[in-house]
């Protein structure tokens, strides 16, 4: 149930951003969900992209530094509450969220949360016995 | 191996002997041939039969660097330039390069000198040494070149640059040995390496490293990269290009300075100052053999110190370590003398950092700054930001704990620093002063 994020290291210049993406494009991989996290000097792009091992042979080409995680997609409902639902769940056990980011799916109906916890199996196992949805990478790389 | 057993070997009497017999020569003969030391000699009061021990060389004064330059271009050779075979010039940062000169027996010398250096590497007229030196007024090609074939040893006269010819040379043509810069042999592995090449099956044996400063850590770097056993070796054109010092392949622990040819001192660079052996200073060179272009107490502004102890292979000279700097290379941070070497063992001491590196030097206000940027390798790279925040506390602390100074760490993408064919610079000094 675990979804393969690809995340790419990038100082803090201009053009940085524009070369990876630039590069995605050029192997014709798409993008499906990002975040950015950053500093004053650096940056990690995270990205879930339609293939993986092609988007992180690519960026290796150019020359990137490219590193693979794990992490947890979980479908809630697009209303007040959705998210809290979830966290409410890990926080009676202890499970400690690394970062996350969220986008809406296409039909609007349902948002999907991209999850980096600090332990990813007791999460799932947690998330699955609470009966949350968790998105299957094959499902997450197509939407 | 040892090529010339019998001055190699001599002992510490003799060859002292043999040291103070060719030094009065040649400091009678500088002093009657060459205005410069004879100016120089008369100002300080002293006069060639002044020289009656080893200990009256400090007498004498030191030649520099700029010496070289007021006397450029051939104003400091001793013979007339029919007698001169050779020139080689040192590449000059600043305006002229300095010119030194080479009669028919100073090529013949050095060429047993560079044969003793392979020798003491292990290698024979069996083996076939690539040769990546650069070839022209740099004394490195042809300097390892003369001694190769003095050896008979095949040769592979490859010269610089040209990376994706040197790595077919290498897999196509089996050299067992070669000789470059060690910053050039790591940026060859991983060239190598990106095109695929396992640079660990490559008939490589030795490498013959030198021209610029190292790191231990960055020879085991090498040698894990290409299964050789990397050695040290030491010169400069001004006292006769490669071949002044060489590293034996049984005691890999300081260069065997050729006594018979060259009387080495160590110095306190501020004062001037003889040091003891086992003290880190300067490094100062006389050339007691050379006839073109002979040397009296050069100061080569390299930083060593000098170990006396008998090699367990057998050699009589003396051992000088692993130069750990220049003296005009060092950094003074904030009043903390630093050396880019310094840091360079401190980088290659955590797990997974590639030894490419740059150290920005400026000022704010009053205060110098010293930027270090390294790499981000897949192998210290993490998608969590306080990882990577954590990498770059780490590196300031160490270096804070070993070298005393503070600096500021920046994480630079990976193969974006600049790689050097021939010596590296790893100082980029904005400072204005």
């Amino acid at each position: 149930m675990k979804v393969e994020q690809i995340s790419i290291f990038l100082e803090n210049k201009p053009g940085g951003l524009s070369s990876v993406t630039k590069a995605l494009r050029d192997a014709d991989i798409n993008i499906r969900a990002l975040s950015l996290a950053d500093t004053s000097d650096f940056g990690i792009l995270r990205l879930i992209v339609d293939n993986v091992a092609k988007a992180k042979e690519v960026l290796n080409a150019h020359g990137f530094a490219v590193g693979k995680t794990s992490v947890v997609a979980v479908e809630v409902p697009d209303r007040p509450g959705g998210l809290y639902s979830i966290l409410e769940a890990l926080n009676e056990v202890g499970i400690n969220v690394e970062y996350m980011y969220a986008f809406v799916e296409r039909s609007g109906e349902n948002a999907v949360i991209i999850f980096r916890f600090d332990s990813t199996d007791a999460a799932i196992e947690l998330l699955l016995k609470k009966g949350f949805k968790v998105l299957p990478g094959n499902k997450v790389y197509g939407i | 191996m040892i090529y010339n057993e019998e001055f190699e070997t001599l002992p510490r009497e003799a060859l002292e002997a043999l040291q103070l017999k060719r030094l009065q020569q040649v400091v009678s003969r500088v002093y009657h041939t060459v205005g410069f030391y004879r100016r120089s000699f008369d100002k300080a009061g002293v006069r060639p039969d002044d020289i009656r021990s080893l200990d009256d060389l400090k007498r004498l004064p030191f030649t520099v660097k700029q010496d070289l330059r007021d006397n450029y271009p051939f104003g400091l050779f001793t013979v007339p330039m029919t007698n001169i075979v050779r020139v080689h010039a040192s590449s000059g940062t600043t305006g002229k390069p300095t010119v030194v000169g080479y009669t028919k027996r100073d090529i013949e010398t050095w060429a047993e000198l560079m044969a003793r250096a392979f020798s003491a590497a292990g290698l024979t007229k069996n083996d076939v040494i690539h040769n990546a030196y650069g070839y022209g007024l740099f004394t490195g090609g042809l300097g390892a070149h003369y001694g190769a074939e003095k050896l008979g040893a095949s040769v592979i006269p490859m010269s610089g640059g040209s990376t994706k010819k040197q790595i077919m040379i290498l897999q196509d043509f089996g050299p067992t040995a070669i000789c470059c810069t060690p910053s050039y042999l790591l940026f060859l592995a991983e060239a190598g390496k990106e095109m695929g090449v396992d640079m660990k099956s490559l008939k490589l044996r030795v490498g013959i490293l030198g021209a610029e400063p190292w790191s231990e850590k960055m020879r085991e770097q090498i040698e894990t990269a290409l299964d050789i056993t990397a050695l040290d070796i030491y010169g400069l054109s001004e006292i006769m290009g490669p071949g002044v010092a060489m590293e034996c392949i049984e005691g890999r622990e300081g260069l065997h300075v050729f006594e018979d040819h060259f009387i080495v001192e160590v110095i306190d660079p501020e004062t001037g100052e003889v040091l003891p052996y086992g003290s880190k200073g300067e490094l100062v060179f006389t050339t007691i053999t050379k006839e073109a272009f002979p040397l009296i107490r050069y100061r080569t502004k390299d930083i060593s110190r000098l170990m006396p102890e008998i090699c367990k292979c057998g050699r009589t000279f003396v051992r000088m370590e692993r130069v750990s700097g220049r003296s005009d290379d060092m950094l003074i941070i904030r009043g903390v003398n630093v050396f880019p070497s310094q840091i360079e063992s401190v980088l290659m001491d955590i797990e997974g950092l590639e030894p490419h590196y740059q150290l920005i030097v400026d000022r704010e206000g009053s205060m110098d700054t010293l930027e270090i940027q390294v790499e981000v390798s897949e192998q210290v790279f993490s998608d969590e930001i306080r990882q990577l925040q954590k990498l770059e506390k780490r590196i300031t602390k160490d270096i804070k704990d070993y070298l005393g100074v503070t600096t500021k760490v920046k994480l630079v993408e990976p193969k974006t620093l600049q790689r050097y064919e021939g010596k590296a610079q790893r100082v980029i000094d904005k400072r204005e002063i």
